[in-house]
């Protein structure tokens, strides 16, 4: 091996990796300080730096509420998406391939389209004139329409519909790997379906079902557009916030500081389920 | 194995329904003859799809997501083939990370993107510029080209590669007539994935695009700001109908599952 074969992977690999620098990391890293630099009012950046728009958001109960919106939305889609997911991916992988195939599509085709028109769908669907209201008024459920339109239950189904596909799939990709001769060993044992799921299924598919969650919480706690549709301006999420806070008051060095609390929280609740669940089935991960 | 119990049936149809319903409502909904949100039972036309034609704003942002899609999804493949077939096929020092700061946008929420290339962007001049945008786009469409590309590469036999290398071809030859070739149906599939992220792209796109350089999300994101209108839907449906065919070719040529989950 001649020097110039060792140092190819460097050449082919630095031309991406200059772009992720120039366009990932020094962006992030500018927004780091940026989030440390006082506001002047009209839009300005001031000298100096500080701590203040740390500080605003630790003290204020606005932001408070804020935050406890964004990740209570966060936990609850995610559960959500673990409940109908996890069934979803095991009845996926017992289907006949045709269906299979049918299914696939349905289920992970709308990752493909626009999360503005699925959201759009949802509005549809939840308006007060919405489709739902409007099947509910004409049986005589209900007598006048329920709000569902700028509520937390909304952006809560808005948002599991947009993130459960990522959850099947991850399962799907953890059941792949299994082998169903345990299933049918279990079944000759005498095992009922149930027994063989909670038994045998689902503590082989837990890796898949933490990356699957932690995907989805990921996505769930930064949704911008589903939040921002079916929420409203009330209604508001940290990344809303982020948003009003930029293109709004012009305050970026309190967006910056917002948009990094919003990673921190995210990595730290990541880190501390990941450990969690690789403790609590170590035998799964090795 | 024994057939699938009925109870899981159920829930699979209830789920599917679950998945279809926006979609079927926006579709329905853009073929109402009313001025407003409804559906078309009392009334069907075509007016909302004729009056997308009375929308230049419209037309212009689709070619301009169009466009930028297909050069950002371009340039990412450009940059991402070297760097997959190198971490694929080679061990070496900083491999790992490497890789990790390659797929980096996966990571960073898109509202953090949004405003860190915002920010970056306004001190490089280069703020509602289409080169900005296309920069953006780009790198966050790398990973999903790579993962496709490493994905590729890692299941292919080097020993051809060898074989011609070892009969006198150049590094150069060997890329071109056998490492290429065999790795194209994964640069294809990420070119299109790629692709369509881009095209789909909001909520970076809403920090980075201004008014001149707005892309089809953002334009519909500021018009549903404003009201919601059959207008939104039947641009909806069209989107619809021609992720539809990509869709289609897509798992007909990949599966959806590998094409989605990178495996």
């Amino acid at each position: 091996m001649t020097n110039v074969r060792n140092l190819l992977p460097y050449w082919l690999t630095a031309p991406g990796i200059l772009v992720m620098l120039a366009f990932v990391a020094l962006p992030l890293v500018l927004t780091l300080s940026l989030s440390m630099y006082p506001f002047l009012p009209g839009g300005g950046v001031g000298d100096g730096l500080t701590l203040a728009n740390y500080a605003d958001i630790a003290w204020d109960d606005y932001f408070h509420a804020i935050f406890a919106r964004t990740f209570g939305m966060a936990f609850l889609v995610t559960a959500i998406c673990i409940v109908i997911g996890v069934p979803e991916a095991y009845v996926l992988s017992r289907l006949s391939s045709r269906w299979r195939a049918v299914s696939m599509v349905i289920v992970l085709g709308p990752l493909l389209i626009s999360v503005v028109v699925r959201t759009l769908g949802w509005a549809v669907l939840l308006g007060n004139e919405g489709v739902i209201n409007k099947i509910l008024l004409s049986i005589g459920v209900v007598s006048e329409p329920i709000k569902m339109m700028y509520t937390f239950t909304g952006v809560v189904v808005a948002l599991v519909h947009v993130l459960v596909p990522f959850m099947v799939l991850a399962v799907w990709t953890s059941l792949q790997k299994l082998d169903r001769a345990t299933e049918q060993a279990a079944a000759s044992l005498g095992a009922s379906l149930p027994t063989v799921l909670r038994r045998i299924v689902f503590p082989q598919v837990i890796p898949g079902v933490l990356s699957g969650g932690l995907i989805v919480f990921a996505l769930a706690a930064s949704a911008f557009a589903t939040p921002a549709i079916i929420g409203g301006r009330r209604l508001k999420v940290v990344p809303t916030t982020i948003y009003d806070e930029f293109l709004g008051n012009l305050n970026w060095p309190l967006g910056a500081a917002l948009a990094v609390v919003l990673v921190i929280i995210v990595l730290a609740v990541s880190l501390g389920m990941n450990r969690l669940i690789e403790r609590q089935y170590k035998q799964v991960f090795s | 194995m024994n057939r699938t119990p009925i109870p899981l049936l159920v829930f699979h149809w209830i789920f599917a329904i679950f998945m279809l319903a926006p979609l079927t409502m926006v579709v329905l909904v853009s073929f109402t003859d009313k001025g407003y949100i409804s559906m078309p039972f009392d009334g069907a036309s075509l007016r909302w799809y004729l009056a997308i034609l009375d929308e230049p704003d419209f037309i212009a942002a689709f070619w301009r997501s169009v466009g930028l899609a297909a050069a950002a999804a371009t340039l990412a493949t450009i940059l991402a083939v070297p760097a997959g077939m190198a971490i694929a096929w080679n061990r070496f020092a900083g491999r790992e990370a490497m890789l990790g700061l390659l797929l980096s946008p996966l990571m960073v929420p898109h509202i953090v993107l949004g405003i860190a290339l915002l920010r970056f962007l306004t001190q490089m001049g280069g703020a509602s510029t289409m080169w900005g945008l296309t920069a953006a786009h780009t790198v966050i469409v790398l990973p999903y080209v790579l993962r496709l590309v490493v994905a590729a590469a890692t299941g292919f036999d080097r020993s051809v590669a060898q074989a011609a290398q070892s009969l006198g071809a150049s590094a150069w030859t060997v890329f071109r007539r056998i490492e290429l070739p065999l790795i194209i149906p994964g640069v294809a599939g990420g070119w299109m994935i790629a692709f369509i992220n881009s095209f789909d792209e909001l909520t970076m796109s809403v920090f980075v695009a201004s008014a001149s350089t707005e892309t089809l999300p953002v334009k519909m994101y500021h018009h549903i700001a404003n009201t919601i209108d059959p207008l939104l839907a039947s641009v909806s449906s069209v989107l619809i109908l021609l992720t539809l065919i990509l869709m289609l070719v897509l798992d007909r040529f990949y599966g959806l599952d590998r094409v989605l989950g990178g495996k």
